[in-house]
């Protein structure tokens, strides 16, 4: 019983320690990341669910492809892959930090073999002067020998960077940082986004999940524009904000201007210029179906407004000019949704140059009224994204790791080398953990000048 | 609208560039099979000389910018970012040459700087011909446009800069690795009899095994550096330094393709045609990152499409 359990924690310790299983995650997670950059993600679009057949719709919501980043599957491979990294790590670590602090101090005639790069020359001077020689030699050239007297040989040992072994382990541990930074974001953090009107302040923004966000203060827009280039081309949006503590404006905070990639912080929140609407009113002309009675009907932006018979007209959209979007039109138009008493939603668009299409329309559909669009009075918002992630200096401080990391990893190298001393010979041996052609020349360098060392003056 | 056509020097500087890329790319053609091996400095020479030129050209452009009162690094559209590809390619693989002195690389990498620079001037010079779909997919404007306002920051630079040096390592490793698959399947074939012909010139395939993890090592740290100042931008500009956007999230495959091919070298049975077939893969998957993602899907970077 107890040796089959053991087998058992032994096996899955080996494949989690495997490299093997390494390579299959990351080409897995590779693969099934295609998934989502093809499928749309979050809120469907519902031109995108009518043309889907209901198994397909069925299939992919079960396997969580509409959100596929943050689907079960998916962050299962993502913990796989920690939990790879870590025991890979924990396994060879112990080795490597072996390597690290306890450096082999003297090399056996079986290892001396089996490296390919080494120096063989003679000399016939008494052999502690070569001794001396030589060890001032290499400690100039290298650094600091620690010397062994053994088995009537002398061996001097000198190595560079041993710590650059654990540059691999430092990007691994990066991983494990930023993850950490992305489960306290999304554990402490938020993402939302609020629209502010010229003149009013909010207290509150609109989360991702539809959920009201109190910020704890308050933030009044003082004002929004936007500026072109003569190409007619955006070239900057612009807000004035102003934070306020129990009604009152912050110092530093008042009259703050904010652009796109310029935003502003406060307690931690960040509000960044994203977007901007039109804010004011509407206004169509109302009159019976006989086109009498007229009247001048104000729509607001956010609410609507309710006709006579009790229907609430809304504003999706307007424009200057309907033209582009519909040739042979033109003038201005607003795209509108009647709700009716009964709850019926229609949409349709409604002129304000082709009076004759507006009457046809509510005729086609005996409405009790003729709409006619007027125009648009001009007032602003501007639409700020805000967020808040107390975890985002874990994932630099990880990026950070990361890039060290990588440096240690690719571009230091562990080079040792050891010079034995022995019966009128002098041998020298290096061994270099990677980038093994430069040390190649490093190394038949510094042979040459050993070479020098050792007859000069002999 | 701005209907005047623009002059710019710089456009005609890079017109000279690809003819010297082009006569480089042939002069390495030669060395394939000239028993005179002189014709590899003349092909890198040119090599030298277009790069060079094609570095005054974007300089120029830079300055251009300015003088038209936008002031831009010249790396904000497709048309900008395909020519700054193919400088960065010529870049690596002379940086390549000087470390390993084995030119006949040339052959297999200069096509890719080549024909990244005549696709940017040929498809934003010539009227295209062909279907409206796929004339919208190839054709680009060289025009220096002015900076729309999520561009507008220095992260620009620094993020244009580090992912295309990636591309262009990544570049050069698969180049590398087409020849070391030729070469391999060749010796596989004729065993015992040493490759003869115009394989003779290649590298030995230990060497091109060394070359091809050696630009992935360079590629690779690029490509992270790439995608931390995109993720340090984003949250600068927007507040979320990852949002699983298809440009985001492709860059991200090809970094998990990358560290597959890094970890494979110490897995046996992956060292070899394996490692090789993963890097030729990995820099398909950074093409679709660079060019598929921007012509194709929707996102955050989708005016580089245009």
């Amino acid at each position: 019983m107890t040796t089959s359990k053991r087998g058992l924690i032994e096996s899955f310790w080996d494949f989690f320690c495997s490299l093997k299983l390494t390579i299959f995650l990351l080409i897995s997670l590779a693969l099934t990341s295609i998934i989502g950059t093809v499928i749309p993600q979050g809120q469907l679009p519902p031109q995108y669910v009518a043309q889907l057949s209901p198994f397909k719709l069925q299939l992919y919501t079960t396997l969580g492809f509409f959100d596929m980043y943050h689907s079960w599957w998916f962050i299962t491979l993502l913990y796989m892959m920690s939990l790879n990294l870590v025991c890979c790590s924990i396994k060879r670590l112990p080795h490597v930090f072996k390597f690290v602090t306890e450096p082999v101090l003297t090399l056996d005639d079986v290892t001396r073999k089996s490296y390919a790069l080494k120096m063989e020359t003679t000399f016939s001077t008494p052999a502690d002067i070569v001794k001396k020689r030589v060890e001032e030699f290499i400690a100039s050239e290298f650094s600091k020998p620690v010397i062994t007297d053994h088995d009537g040989e002398q061996q001097l040992f000198v190595q560079k960077n041993p710590w650059s072994r654990l540059g691999v382990y430092v990007v691994h541990s990066s991983i494990l940082v930023i993850f950490i930074g992305g489960i306290i974001g999304s554990l402490f953090g938020f993402n939302g986004y609020v629209n502010i009107v010229e003149g009013t302040s909010v207290s509150s923004i609109d989360g991702r999940n539809g959920k009201k966000i109190p910020l704890g203060f308050e933030l009044r827009c003082e004002q929004f524009s936007v500026s072109f280039y003569d190409t007619g081309v955006p070239k900057e949006f612009k807000s004035i904000l102003t934070v306020l503590e129990n009604g009152k404006p912050v110092k530093d905070y008042t009259n703050a201007r904010i652009v796109v990639n310029d935003p502003l912080q406060y307690k931690g929140i960040t509000f960044y210029q994203s977007s901007y609407g039109n804010a004011g009113n509407y206004f169509f002309e109302l009159t019976d179906i006989n086109g009498k009675n007229k009247t001048i009907l104000s729509v607001s932006a956010d609410h609507g407004a309710t006709l006579p018979d009790g229907s609430v007209l809304k504003v999706a959209q307007t424009t200057a000019d309907i033209a582009p979007f519909e040739p042979g039109h033109s003038g201005p138009a607003a795209a509108v949704e009647l709700i009716g008493p009964n709850g019926k939603a229609e949409q349709f668009v409604v002129y304000a140059n082709h009076q004759d299409l507006n009457v046809n329309q509510a005729k086609e559909h005996s409405w009790k009224n003729i709409i006619h669009y007027k125009g648009t009075e001009e007032k602003m918002y501007t639409g700020l994204q805000v967020a808040k992630d107390p975890g985002v200096w874990f994932v630099w401080l990880g990026s950070a790791l990361m890039i060290t990391g990588l440096y240690i990893a690719f571009l230091m190298s562990h080079k040792r080398i050891w010079i034995v001393i022995k019966k009128g010979h002098v041998f020298m041996y290096g061994n270099v953990n990677k980038n093994q052609a430069s040390f190649e020349i490093e190394f038949e360098q510094l042979s040459e000048k050993l070479k020098e060392c050792v007859k000069e003056r002999g | 609208m701005n209907a005047v056509a623009q002059n710019l020097l710089s456009t005609q500087l890079l017109n000279w560039t690809g003819l010297l890329y082009f006569f480089s790319m042939f002069s390495f053609l030669i060395l394939l099979t000239a028993k005179n091996k002189k014709i590899g400095v003349v092909a890198t020479s040119l090599a030298y000389a277009g790069l060079a030129l094609h570095t005054v050209a974007i300089g120029l452009r830079w300055i251009e910018s300015y003088n038209l009162g936008y002031g831009h690094a010249p790396l904000s559209n497709m048309y900008e970012s395909i020519v700054f590809f193919s400088w960065t390619i010529v870049l690596i693989f002379l940086i390549i040459d000087i470390k390993y002195k084995y030119k006949i690389v040339g052959v297999f990498v200069m096509p890719f700087a080549l024909f990244s620079l005549a696709w940017a001037q040929m498809f934003s010079v010539v009227s295209f011909t062909g279907s409206e779909a796929l004339g919208k997919l190839v054709m680009m404007d060289d025009k220096i446009s002015p900076l729309m306002p999520a561009l507008q920051s220095n992260w620009l630079l620094y993020h244009v800069v580090t992912c295309f040096l990636g591309y262009a390592a990544f570049a050069v490793a698969c180049g590398v690795s087409i020849m070391y698959l030729i070469k391999a399947s060749f010796e596989q074939n004729e065993k015992d009899k040493s490759a003869g012909g115009i394989l003779a010139v290649f590298p030995p395939i230990r060497v091109l095994d060394d070359m091809n993890y050696k630009s992935i090592m360079i590629g690779f740290p690029l490509l992270t550096l790439g995608i931390i100042t995109g993720a340090a931008w984003a949250n600068y500009a927007w507040g979320s330094y990852w949002s699983w956007d298809p440009k985001e999230t492709w860059s991200l495959i090809v970094w998990f393709i990358y560290a597959a091919f890094l970890h494979a070298r110490f897995t046996r049975g992956w060292v070899g045609k394996r490692a090789a077939w993963l890097s030729i893969f990995g820099f398909l998957a950074t093409l679709f990152c660079y060019l598929g993602v921007n012509l194709l899907l929707s996102g955050l970077h989708s005016y580089g499409g245009k």
